[in-house]
């Protein structure tokens, strides 16, 4: 199942770049159903265009990459939601998600998060519990990524195609338009790419070099010689 | 360490076997079904072909989505043309009266429109957003004779997988599938909103496809092409858009 971690992680890379590239083409953000340049936008990011047709207030044109990133976005994201479903798949099958990643029903409020982001604060090492499995903040960072940030990706992705919008209006509709699933579409991405960053930072803290050998070998010191 | 062991080599390799036959039996069923594009090889065509043939499977039934005439944007965007050519430029001085359809191929009886005999063959109208690959996109009113009315006065002969469409820009040409051609929402448009159809957006004559990205909604078209073999056509891809790393299929 660490195949599905890495090949998540590769699809989500190239998702990120080929995202922000198309973005480029059309760096302004609407609410609702339409928007285009003769409409007024949510919001700009203040960076030149890719295309001649959007007024940026800049005299430069960005290069246009939007052809070949379309490409690998729309690919990335295939190799993404099939290890995610067979992730999901497995995660069900085998109690990963019960037994890994719900929390303890003696976690459910506030003093335990209170306790643990203090922890985190006071670098304090980690407890037995937390050198074997995942603690209070970890789990509900997870199955926040995985059962909500991504499946919103997927779903404000979707809404944005006009053959699937076709046969299912309601997916558009429920987030407010094309428009506006475009604009949460952007700002979930941002939501992960802030997630990979902690992700990276809590692993380097730990020890780079250990987990990482862990999470490509599969080694953990507490099963030597299973 | 982890040290392979004989059953972890005999399950992986069992699977791995599975795999390649599984593939290989998907891509037999997919082709005999027609879920690959014409632009399905090379290294995004997994990606590509997926997303076509799941279109297919889920999707080709439903029509577009229309809206209430009060979602009618009031400043729609033409996007950039080309200049137009001259030939376009005689053909617009004439008020394009003698704007033609050539409609040809894989046809019973290969005919030549006017605009009037386009219109003779009944109009339809719709509400429908245009959706460019950039991300903007705006609604309109449209109407045109469907793709379908077309293709049935010139009878489609059996056989027939795509229908090719050409504009008089030069180089620009389009293709969809027969399924595609034969959807009442592919609509020859000839007006939009309340007057004839301006030339920034597609005047006289674009072929809207409401179920797919902006791109495939080629303007000035005056060639309709009926064929069974689609890889004939310029570098065989289907149409002009993967010459420059576009996909053929814009349904998304």
């Amino acid at each position: 199942m660490r195949v599905t971690h890495w090949l998540t992680f590769v699809a989500f890379i190239a998702l990120l770049v080929t995202g922000g590239l198309i973005v480029i083409s059309h760096p302004r953000f609407y609410w609702g159903e339409v928007g285009n340049v003769n409409t007024k936008p949510l919001f700009v990011i203040p960076i030149p265009s890719s295309r001649s047709t959007v007024p940026t207030g800049y005299k430069y044109e960005m290069p246009d990459e939007n052809g070949w990133s379309r490409a690998l976005h729309f690919e990335a994201a295939w190799v993404a939601v099939l290890a995610g479903l067979v992730y999901g798949i497995y995660g069900l099958w085998s109690g990963h998600f019960r037994k890994d990643l719900i929390p303890a029903r003696r976690d459910w409020n506030w003093p335990a998060y209170r306790d643990r982001i203090a922890n985190y604060l006071r670098r304090a090492p980690p407890d037995g519990a937390e050198e074997r499995s995942y603690n209070v903040l970890q789990r509900t960072a997870y199955l926040v990524v995985i059962f909500v940030l991504f499946p919103l990706m997927i779903w404000t992705g979707l809404a944005m195609s006009p053959s699937f919008t076709a046969a299912f209006p309601w997916t558009a509709a429920l987030v407010g338009g094309r428009q506006s699933a475009r604009t949460i579409h952007f700002f979930v991405s941002w939501f992960l790419l802030l997630f990979l960053f902690v992700h990276v930072a809590m692993v380097a803290f730990s020890g780079f070099r250990s987990r990482m050998r862990a999470m490509i070998t599969g080694y953990r010191p507490d099963q030597e010689g299973e | 360490m982890n040290p392979i062991t004989r059953r972890k080599l005999i399950s992986g390799g069992a699977t791995a076997v599975a795999g390649v036959a599984g593939l290989a039996a998907a891509g037999r069923i997919a082709k005999r079904y027609g879920l690959i594009p014409p632009d399905g090889g090379g290294i995004y065509g997994p990606g590509e072909t997926l997303t076509y043939a799941c279109q297919r499977l889920l999707t080709v039934r439903t029509p577009a989505r229309e809206f209430p005439r009060s979602m009618i944007s009031k400043n729609p965007f033409a996007n950039a043309v080309a200049p137009p050519n001259d030939a376009f430029k005689r053909l617009q001085a004439s008020g394009f009266k003698d704007w033609r359809l050539v409609v040809d191929g894989t046809v019973a009886h290969p005919m030549s429109l006017s605009l009037a005999d386009l219109k003779a063959l009944g109009l339809r109208s719709q509400i429908t957003e245009v959706a460019c690959e950039e991300g903007w996109s705006y609604i309109a009113e449209w109407i045109g004779t469907p793709l379908s009315a077309v293709l049935r006065e010139a009878g489609v002969l059996p056989g027939t997988s795509y229908v090719v469409y050409t504009s008089i820009e030069k180089g620009m040409w389009e293709s969809i599938d027969i399924r595609d051609a034969g959807d009442p929402h592919t609509l020859l448009t000839m007006a939009m909103n309340e007057g004839d159809l301006p030339v920034p957006f597609g005047g006289p004559l674009r072929l809207r496809l409401p179920r797919q990205l902006g791109y495939k909604s080629l303007k000035y078209v005056n060639r309709i092409t009926a064929t069974d073999n689609i890889k004939k056509f310029g570098s065989g891809k289907g149409s002009v858009d993967p010459d420059y790393g576009y996909s053929w299929y814009a349904g998304i």
